[in-house]
C-alpha cells in the first residue's frame, strides 16, 4: 500500500486508526467518575498533541537519523507561526495559504541557518543552532517589531486586508468555511466525546507527516542519513558527501517545525516571540528523547505523553490533592499534599525535568526501548525488530 | 604509464620532511606493495592519494587525472577505494546496509535526494550487495549489527564495501595489522582471489613481509620519506639498500 | 571618549560574570570531558545562597510592644532579628547589611558539596556516554534545579542589596581628568570586577603552582596516561568539579546585588557562557577569560545609542553574531587547543 511493504502498511494503518480515534482514546473515563480529571479528550489538548507530534517527527528526522542535536528548532516554529498569521491578515482566513507559506518560509530559514551551522558538528553545531535561535528570538522582540508586533504578539484584527476573503467569510481560521474551533459533542453512556474540526485537520496533516517520515526512514536517503550518524569518515571515503545529506535533513526537519508553527497559529491565530525561545526547542528535544530518538513512533508518543501529562499535572491543585489524601490522618494528609503539590500545578516543570533525567539515565532509547525491553522480558521473540528495521 | 603516477611529491609538517621527491608508478592490474620501516612516510603518502593531505609540491595522477585538491568523496567516485588500518565501517548499521551504501554511492554519485523508493524496492542494488557478501563468506551475518562483528570480520566487511564499488584502484593500509597468523593467511587468500577474479589494481602498505612477498608483484621501499628502491619482489629481498634501511632502524 | 570609557567599564562587570562561569565550564570540560548544561544553574544557586543568608539573618523574634499601637488600634508587633538580640543592635544590623559578602563564606561549603554530589551522583556515570547524552542529562538537571529554587523562592526576582558602604558611585571620569559626573561607576561593580580578578588569578595560580594543579593540567592533556601513572585522577577530578561549582557559585553570590536573583537567571547566563566558552576555545582557560571580557565589553558597546542608531538591534545579537563568525572562521575558538573536541 502506498509503496510500503506489508508490515509497514499495517503499521501505518494502526497509526491512522489510533490518530482518528484520539477523541475516544484520550477520554477513557466517564464524566461523572472521579477519574474524569484524567480525561484529555478536549480540542485544545488533542490539537497540541497532534501539532507537537508533527514537530517531534520532523526533529527526529534530523536528530534521530543523523545524530545532529539542534537546540534551535523553536526558531522555525516561530517563523511558521508568524508567516501563517501574516497570511491570515493579508490573504485569507482559510488556513491553506498560511500553512503553505509557513512551510516555505521555515524551509528558507532552515536552509540559511543549516548551511552555516552544519559547517561544524557535535557540540559546536548545538551551540550554533542555539545562538541562531536566541538571535531570532531577540530580534523578534526588538528590531523586527513591525513584523512580529514585539511583546504583544501578532494578532488578526477585523481591519485586516484579507484580499481573498469575501464579505461572508468567517472571521476565524477555517478550511473552506469550516472553522477550526467548531466541535461536535457526542454524549454516550456518561462519556462525553468531542470531535473538533481543528483536531481532525491537525490529525490528517500529522498522518501525512508521519507517512512521509516513514518513507524517508525506509528510503536510500534515510539510509544515508543513518550513515551520517554512524561514520562520516567512512561515508566520504565511500564517495558520498555527508554535508548535503545533513543539510537536506535539517531543512526537512525545519519545514516540519514550520508546519507545526503554522498549525499552532491556525488553531489560535496568534504568534508570539516566546514560541522561538530556546526552551521550546529544548521541549521538542525532550519529547523526542522520551519517546525514543531514531524510532518512527517514539517522537509522536513522546509528544503525546508530555502534552498530556503537562495538562493533567498542571490542573491538579491542592484542593484536588486534599481530596485524594483525605483518608489519611491530618498530619500525614498535609504532608502528602505538600509533597505532591511540589510536582503538580506549577511544579509540572520539576516533574518534567526529573522525568527527562530518568529517561536519559536509565532508558536512553526512550519509551520505545522500554516497550522493547518489556516485550523481551516476557519472552516473546520479536522478529519485528530485526536490525534491518530498527525504526519502529 | 601506470594507473597511479606519483611524481616528485614533497610534504613537510613544520620542519619535518615527511616525504621527499617520492616517485611511484602503480601498473594497472597489479598488486603493488609499499613497505618501509616505521616513520618512513607510508601513511602520509597514502593520505596524499585520497585527498586527506595535500602535498606541498609534486603531482599525483590517477588515469592521467590529478587527484590533488580533490575531496575524498570525489576521488572515490573516480574509482579509488580505501581500506583503513583499523576498519572504518558503519557500526550502527547492519552488515547488509554497510554494503548497500557503497552500491548506492557508486550508482547515484556524491549526493542524491533519493527518498521516493524504499531500499527494499531497489532490487538490483540489493542483489549486488548480497552477492558481494556471499563472495566474502559473510552471507550468514547479513542482518547482524556491524559493530558486533569480530575484528577480522569487520575488515572483511570493509573490503566487501570497497569491492562492491568495483574500484579501479584499491588502497589497503596494513590490511593484516594485529591479526593472528590464520586470519592473516585468510586475508592473503581473499586478496589473491579478488585479484585473480576481478583484476583490481591494489596498492598495499604493509609491515608483514610474509604478506608482502605472498602478494606483491612489485615493491617500493620507502625510507625517510623517499623511495629508495622500486623493483620486483625477488630483487628486493637481498637488496643492500633495503637491508640498510631496516637494519638502520633496528640499530636505533 | 567619555562614553567609550563608560561602556568599557560597564562591560567589565558583565564580562567578569561571563568569564567566571565560562572558566568553570571549560575547567569541567577540559578535565572531565563533560559538557555541563547545569553550570548556569550553579551560578543561580550561588545567587540564592546570598538570598538565603540574608533571609536567615533577618529571622526575627516577634515581640509585642504594648506602648505603641498600629493604625487599627492593636498592640504593635515589633520584629527584632535574632542577630540584633545576640550581638547588640549596631553589630546585628551591620551583619545583616554585610550579608552578601558574608555569603561568600557561607556559599563555599554549599557549592563544594553540590559540586561533589553532582559529580559523584550523576556526572560520573556519563564520562563514557556521548556528548549529546551529557548535554541532555545536565539540561534536565538544570531544569530540576531551577524549578526547586522556584518552589522555594517564588518566581519573582528578590532584591538583595549590597552593603550600604558600597552604595553610591565612584566618579571615575573626575579621577582621570574628565568633568564631574561624566563617567560614574557604582562601587559594587568595581568590587565585582576586583573580586573576579582575584578568583581568576586564584584558579590560575592554583593550577600552575600546586602539584594538584599540575596533575589536573596533565589530565586535561592526556587523561589516560596520567591515570596509568598510578595517580588517582578520579578523586582529583571530583575536587575539580567542586572547585568549578564554587567558582560559578561565588560569581553568583557577588552578582546578586547587581541583578536581583530569579530562578531563570541560570539559563539566561548559561546560553551566553556557552557561547563564551566556544568563542574562547573549548578547554582553554585563558580563552574563556579573554572571551568573557571581550564579549561583555562588546555587548555594552553595542548598546550605545550611537551604534544602535546605525545598526538597530545590534545590542541584542552582537554576542551570537560574534560567536557565529568566530566558530566559522576559527573552529577551535580564539585559543582552543588542537585535538580538543574536534570533529
Amino acid at each position: 500500500m502506498l509503496g510500503l511493504n506489508k508490515k509497514d502498511s499495517k503499521f501505518l494503518i494502526i497509526v491512522i486508526l489510533l490518530t482518528l480515534s484520539t477523541p475516544f482514546v484520550m477520554q477513557p473515563f466517564s464524566e461523572a467518575s472521579a477519574l474524569s480529571q484524567f480525561n484529555g479528550g478536549y480540542p485544545d489538548l488533542m490539537q497540541r498533541v497532534a501539532i507537537f507530534g508533527i514537530f517531534a517527527i520532523g526533529f527526529n528526522i534530523l536528530f534521530g537519523l543523523t545524530g545532529y542535536l539542534s537546540f534551535g528548532h523553536a526558531a522555525f516554529l516561530g517563523v511558521g507561526s508568524y508567516s501563517a498569521v501574516w497570511m491570515f491578515k493579508l490573504l485569507s482566513m482559510n488556513i491553506i495559504p498560511g500553512i503553505v507559506l509557513a512551510v516555505i518560509m521555515s524551509g528558507i530559514f532552515a536552509l540559511l541557518i543549516g548551511y552555516v551551522s552544519l559547517r561544524r558538528s557535535g557540540i559546536y553545531f548545538s551551540i550554533l543552532t542555539l545562538a541562531f535561535a536566541q538571535m531570532s528570538y531577540n530580534l523578534a522582540y526588538s528590531v523586527l517589531t513591525p513584523i512580529t508586533n514585539g511583546e504583544t504578539g501578532l494578532q488578526v484584527r477585523p481591519s485586516d486586508v484579507r484580499l481573498l476573503d469575501g464579505a461572508n467569510a468567517p472571521d476565524y481560521p477555517n478550511l473552506f468555511g469550516w472553522t477550526m474551533s467548531t466541535s461536535y459533542k457526542w454524549e454516550v453512556w456518561g462519556h462525553l466525546f468531542t470531535f473538533n474540526v481543528g483536531f481532525y485537520v491537525c490529525a490528517f496533516i500529522a498522518i501525512c507527516a508521519f507517512y512521509l517520515s516513514l518513507r524517508i526512514f525506509r528510503s536510500p536517503f534515510g539510509l544515508m542519513l543513518r550513515a551520517v550518524k554512524s561514520n562520516q569518515n567512512r561515508m566520504s571515503y565511500t564517495g558520498l558527501n555527508p554535508r548535503p545529506y545533513t543539510l537536506a535533513a535539517f531543512v526537512i526537519s525545519g519545514m516540519y517545525a514550520g508546519l507545526a508553527g503554522g498549525l499552532l497559529a491556525s488553531m489560535d491565530p496568534l504568534a508570539g516571540a516566546e514560541r522561538m525561545q530556546w526552551t521550546v526547542g529544548g521541549e521538542v528535544v525532550v519529547m523526542t528523547i522520551l519517546g525514543g530518538a531514531g524510532t518512527l513512533l517514539g517522537p509522536v508518543l513522546g509528544a503525546g505523553a508530555i502534552k498530556y501529562l503537562e495538562n493533567i499535572f498542571s490542573k491538579i491543585n491542592e484542593n484536588i490533592l486534599h481530596g485524594w489524601f483525605d483518608f489519611l490522618p491530618e498530619g500525614m494528609e498535609n504532608f502528602f499534599v505538600w509533597l505532591f503539590a511540589r510536582f503538580t500545578g506549577d511544579g509540572w516543570h520539576l516533574t518534567l525535568g526529573l522525568l527527562f533525567m530518568m529517561v536519559v539515565i536509565f532508558l536512553p532509547g526512550g519509551l520505545m526501548e522500554g516497550a522493547d525491553r518489556i516485550r523481551k522480558r516476557f519472552g516473546r521473540k520479536s522478529d519485528d525488530n530485526s536490525p534491518s528495521n530498527p525504526a519502529e | 604509464m601506470g594507473i597511479l603516477e606519483v611524481q616528485n611529491v614533497n610534504k613537510s609538517f613544520g620542519g619535518l620532511k615527511a616525504l621527499q621527491n617520492v616517485n611511484l608508478s602503480v601498473e594497472e592490474g597489479t598488486i603493488h606493495a609499499i613497505i618501509g620501516p616505521n616513520g618512513a612516510g607510508k601513511s602520509t603518502l597514502l593520505n596524499c592519494f585520497v585527498g586527506k593531505l595535500m602535498p606541498d609540491t609534486g603531482s599525483v595522477l590517477f588515469n592521467g587525472q590529478s587527484l590533488l585538491g580533490k575531496k575524498p568523496y570525489d576521488i572515490n567516485q573516480m574509482g579509488v577505494s580505501r581500506v583503513f588500518q583499523t576498519p572504518e565501517i558503519f557500526g550502527d548499521l547492519t552488515v547488509l546496509e554497510n554494503v548497500l551504501i557503497p552500491c548506492f554511492a557508486k550508482r547515484d554519485g556524491t549526493f542524491r535526494m533519493h527518498a521516493i523508493e524504499t531500499v527494499e524496492d531497489e532490487v538490483d542494488i540489493r542483489e549486488k550487495a548480497e552477492k558481494m557478501l556471499i563472495d566474502v563468506d559473510m552471507a550468514d551475518n547479513m542482518q547482524m549489527t556491524a559493530s558486533s562483528l569480530s575484528r577480522g570480520d569487520k575488515r572483511r566487511l570493509e573490503m566487501a564495501m570497497c569491492l562492491s564499488q568495483d574500484p579501479q584502484l584499491l588502497l589497503l593500509d596494513e590490511p593484516t595489522a594485529g591479526m593472528a597468523r590464520a586470519d592473516t593467511n585468510n586475508t592473503i587468500g581473499l586478496l589473491a582471489r579478488i585479484q585473480e577474479r576481478r583484476h583490481i589494481t591494489m596498492a598495499i602498505i604493509e609491515h608483514d613481509m610474509h604478506v608482502v612477498f605472498s602478494l606483491a608483484q612489485k615493491i617500493s621501499v620507502l625510507a625517510q620519506g623517499t623511495v629508495i628502491v622500486e623493483d620486483l619482489p625477488e630483487n628486493i629481498k637481498g637488496h643492500p639498500k633495503v637491508k640498510e634501511a631496516y637494519l638502520g632502524e633496528a640499530a636505533e | 571618549m567619555d562614553q567609550i570609557i563608560l561602556q568599557l567599564l560597564n562591560g567589565l562587570d558583565k564580562g567578569s560574570a561571563y568569564a567566571l562561569i565560562a572558566l568553570g565550564l571549560t575547567l569541567i570540560f577540559g578535565t572531565l570531558g563533560v559538557v555541563n548544561f547545569a553550570h548556569g544553574a550553579l551560578f543561580m544557586i550561588g545567587s540564592f545562597c546570598a538570598v538565603t543568608l540574608q533571609k536567615i539573618l533577618k529571622i526575627s523574634q516577634i515581640s509585642i510592644d504594648e506602648t505603641k499601637v498600629d493604625f487599627l488600634g492593636n498592640a504593635l508587633k515589633v520584629k527584632t532579628p535574632y542577630v540584633e538580640i545576640w550581638f547588640g543592635e549596631a553589630t546585628g544590623q551591620m551583619i545583616i547589611d554585610w550579608s552578601v559578602p558574608l555569603a561568600i563564606i557561607f556559599s563555599i561549603p554549599i557549592m563544594l558539596f553540590i559540586g561533589w554530589a553532582m559529580e559523584r551522583g550523576l556526572i560520573k556515570h556519563f564520562y563514557n556516554r556521548p556528548h549529546a547524552d551529557q548535554i541532555l542529562v545536565t539540561f534536565g538537571l538544570a531544569i530540576v534545579m531551577q524549578e526547586i529554587i522556584k518552589q522555594f523562592f517564588g518566581a519573582n526576582p528578590i532584591p538583595t542589596p549590597a552593603p550600604d558602604f558600597f552604595k553610591g558611585s565612584f566618579d571615575f571620569g573626575q579621577f582621570i581628568g574628565f568633568e564631574v559626573n561624566k563617567i560614574i561607576y557604582p562601587y559594587w561593580r568595581i568590587i565585582y570586577f576586583i573580586f573576579s580578578a582575584i578568583i581568576i588569578s586564584g584558579v590560575f595560580s592554583f593550577l600552575r603552582f600546586t602539584t594538584f594543579g599540575m596533575v589536573v593540567r596533565a589530565g586535561m592533556v592526556d587523561r589516560e596516561t596520567v591515570g596509568l601513572l598510578g595517580i588517582n585522577i578520579d578523586k582529583r577530578f571530583t575536587i575539580m568539579f567542586g572547585v568549578a561549582a564554587s567558582v560559578a557559585g561565588l560569581a553568583g553570590v557577588m552578582y546578586a546585588p547587581i541583578n536581583s536573583p530569579n530562578f531563570h537567571m541560570g539559563m539566561d547566563f548559561l546560553v551566553l557562557s556557552f557561547v563564551v566558552v566556544v568563542v574562547g576555545g573549548m578547554g582553554s582557560l585563558p580563552g574563556a577569560v579573554l572571551a568573557g571580557f571581550m564579549l561583555g565589553i562588546l555587548e555594552s558597546f553595542a548598546s550605545m545609542n550611537e551604534i544602535k542608531s546605525i545598526l538597530p538591534g545590534i545590542d541584542q545579537i552582537i554576542i551570537y553574531l560574534v560567536a557565529i563568525i568566530i566558530l566559522l572562521t576559527r573552529p577551535r575558538g580564539l585559543m582552543g587547543k588542537k585535538g580538543v573536541m574536534e570533529d
